[in-house]
């Protein structure tokens, strides 16, 4: 064959450079140039643990939201959805490999999410709850993204550089997952009476799994002494008041104040909807221990 | 024609229209939406459009199956991004056909209620993780074939959809090569996944260029009207000859013992796709027709609520928006 | 469930078509890349950025209801959509920037 015989010849030849086609500019690393030694006064097993309770929210939210994809109400939401995917598993990713890095076994990432069981997940109940209607989908991205956000945007300060690299790229992230999850929450709510009532139905259902969101494990206790992590405790009334202010504005009851907080998945402890989750995540690598992807 | 014709033309006459439409293709000029254009040629370009629309819809699902299962995290991202931008390029071609006067809506429609058609490629299922690797490399390569030509259809919404899909593209063939030589460097069993799964997609994967000329009645007309740049041979022949040293390279057999280097022709000899079952396929008895269609047509119905809540709200609040302007 | 499949349905309006036009690179037009449906401008711009710029920020986006722009088209004469001269341009996917638009 000739070389202008080449299939994506024809495309240089035309089409020139593609700042006509008004395209995006690709991707960063998130973590260029930032120094990846653990600062002093941080314990890194605390700090490993940590990563996973936030990768693993990532990781098995993102693990329920891809099953959108091909089941959407409408092809653009599908599109949304798998943007939001891809953003937590970016996030779950970064995570994860810097547990490996904190603890000091050097797993990676695909170490955590493949070769842990249940029982050593971190991720809170309302991340691996079934993934329900699209109202559930809506009322449990607002309620994860807003709480998200909220501990993302003090993050940003953590001793740790490289969470701290990791969050500020993820609080943009997490202001739009929640500026979407607030569009739908307004048009479900305030759309017709019967999405009213489903989006009603949706935010009661998640309501009762929000409180462990504001419960500090010991861990999560420990690095916010030490200037790494977030205490959550501390934040509950302030995601209290932004999702009272976005309920209320869709014309839905104002919500009841957040259940008593106790800590569950962030010691390891699930429902039973998480193995099925882990076993579908987990399938392919487990049957070919040896393999390389 | 009756559309035209059934209107008072304001001026000149449907000959001259003609003429000049002729004239603007055979000077490879694009045709725009609202230019006269031939009756047949519209409804070509709509059938044309809508079934490779609807084919980048259902063609998610097949591989959109392995996203939850992806063996590392980096495949499920890479996998889910390409299913993604296939429902990108499903929209962009709607939009495209849109422009030819029908809705997206109804094109909706016809695809669940199984009337229009889409590339019967995606009827197969896909079996193991090494079909995302096929896939990429025999699907997506033929895709790339038959659309890097229609980059200059002579309709140009179509046209510039196909540049910006093409472009979006380029990655697809080569994560599932990727992912295919990353497989055939690991162990026995993932060798024998990959082999397998080129023999079951390497002859549909020639399907996907459509019957021979001979039986391609409407090929003259799409190729004079510049809709169509090549007759389906001639995609097949350079799909063959650019797919076959690939497959050395890989380590994979082709499963066809016909297959050979042809010293006079400069190209490769290759068997003939099995066309019986091609027609058997793309009349709606493929293996996973009924359940790919269903899968649209559940996900269409039980998300109504949802659409008409939208439009509901925007009702109500237009008039808020109006006041605050 | 025929009814859900009604598109001349009142009580079911299909969501507006919107054009889309993005600023890819500061110091560019923005240039017009395609169109899609949306209830509202609110969602029509979540669409855009997901549909059109997948995933880059940085970028600026209008959206604008398609039957809102006046289209002319001085050398089509009869336009096969008569009598929609001054009516919805339902310009499809993307227009290119002409190649004398200076790039900073």
């Amino acid at each position: 064959m000739s070389g202008d015989d080449h299939i994506y010849s024809v495309l240089g030849q035309e089409h020139g450079g593609d700042d006509r086609w008004a395209f995006g500019t690709g991707f960063t690393d998130a973590l260029a140039g930032v120094d990846t030694t653990l600062p002093e006064g941080v314990d890194g097993d605390d700090l490993a643990l940590y990563c996973q309770m936030l990768g693993d929210d990532a990781l098995v939210q993102a693990q329920r939201l891809v099953h959108w994809v091909t089941d959407a109400p409408e092809l653009e939401e599908e599109v949304a959805l798998a943007n939001i995917a891809l953003d937590l598993l970016g996030q779950a990713r970064l995570l994860l490999s810097r547990a490996g890095q904190a603890d000091g076994t050097g797993r990676d990432e695909d170490g955590f999410a493949y070769g842990r069981g249940p029982a050593e997940f971190r991720n809170v109940h309302l991340a691996e709850a079934p993934r329900g209607d699209f109202a559930r989908a809506v009322a449990t991205l607002l309620v994860l993204s807003t709480a998200r956000l909220a501990v993302f945007t003090r993050l940003v300060e953590s001793a740790d550089p490289v969470l701290s690299a990791i969050a500020a790229k993820a609080v943009n992230e997490l202001a739009y997952h929640r500026e979407y999850a607030v569009s739908w929450t307004l048009r479900l709510g305030d759309g017709t009476p019967y999405s009213h009532e489903r989006m009603a139905a949706a935010v009661a259902d998640v309501w009762p799994l929000t409180g462990e969101l504001f419960a500090a494990h010991p861990v999560e206790a420990r690095l916010a002494a030490q200037g790494a992590g977030v205490d959550p405790s501390a934040l509950a009334d302030e995601v209290h008041g932004v999702l009272a202010q976005v309920l209320t504005t869709a014309t839905l009851a104002a919500p009841a104040p957040f259940p008593e907080p106790a800590v569950a998945g962030r010691d390891g402890r699930h429902t039973p909807d998480l193995a099925p989750l882990l076993d579908e995540l987990q399938r392919v690598a487990r049957e070919h221990p040896e393999a390389t992807w | 024609m009756s559309t035209v014709t059934a209107d008072p033309a304001p001026s000149g006459s449907d000959e001259a229209h003609q003429a000049e439409f002729d004239a603007k293709v055979a000077a490879d000029q694009r045709i725009e939406p609202r230019d006269w254009m031939p009756e047949g040629y519209r409804r070509t370009l709509v059938r044309q459009v809508s079934q490779h629309a609807h084919s980048e819809i259902i063609g998610m699902q097949p591989e959109g199956d392995w996203i939850a299962s992806a063996p590392s995290l980096r495949r499920k991202a890479i996998l889910l991004a390409k299913v993604q931008d296939e429902a990108g390029h499903g929209l962009y071609l709607y939009a495209a056909a849109e422009t030819l006067g029908v809705d997206r809506a109804d094109l909706t429609t016809r695809l669940i209620e199984g009337r229009q058609k889409y590339s019967s490629i995606f009827n197969y299922p896909s079996l193991t993780f090494a079909d995302v690797g096929v896939i990429g490399w025999l699907v997506d390569g033929a895709a790339i074939c038959n659309q890097v030509p229609l980059c200059r259809s002579s309709f140009g919404p179509y046209a510039r959809a196909m540049v910006r899909i093409c472009k979006e593209e380029s990655f697809h063939q080569r994560q599932g090569y990727e992912l295919l030589m990353r497989m055939m460097e690991g162990t026995a069993d993932q060798r024998a996944m990959v082999q397998d799964a080129v023999d079951r997609w390497w002859w549909p994967s020639l399907m996907m260029f459509g019957p021979p000329d001979a039986d391609s009645p409407n090929t003259r007309q799409s190729m004079a009207w510049r809709v169509k740049r090549d007759t389906n041979d001639d995609l097949r022949q350079k799909f063959v000859d650019m797919t076959v040293p690939q497959a050395d390279k890989l380590g994979v057999t082709l499963p066809d013992p016909e297959l050979a280097w042809n010293e006079e022709r400069g190209r490769y000899d290759f068997g003939e796709p099995d066309w019986v079952e091609f027609k058997q396929v793309i009349s709606g008895s493929g293996p996973k027709n009924a359940e790919r269609i269903e899968r649209r047509r559940a996900a269409h119905e039980k998300g109504a609520w949802v659409r008409e809540a939208a439009t509901a709200y925007a009702t109500k609040h237009q008039s808020d928006r109006e006041a605050a302007v | 469930m025929s009814t859900e499949h009604g598109t001349a349905d009142a009580s079911r309006p299909e969501w507006p078509l919107y054009e889309v036009f993005v600023r890819g690179k500061r110091g560019l037009n923005h240039v017009h890349v395609g169109s899609l449906h949306a209830p509202d401008d609110q969602m029509a711009l979540h669409n855009a950025r997901n549909l059109y710029t997948r995933r880059n920020e940085g970028v600026s986006i209008w959206v604008v209801r398609a039957e809102h722009i006046s289209a002319s088209s001085p050398d089509e004469k009869d336009p096969y959509f008569a009598p929609s001269g001054d009516k919805v341009y339902r310009h499809p996917t993307f227009y290119s920037i002409p190649d004398d638009v200076p790039h900073i």
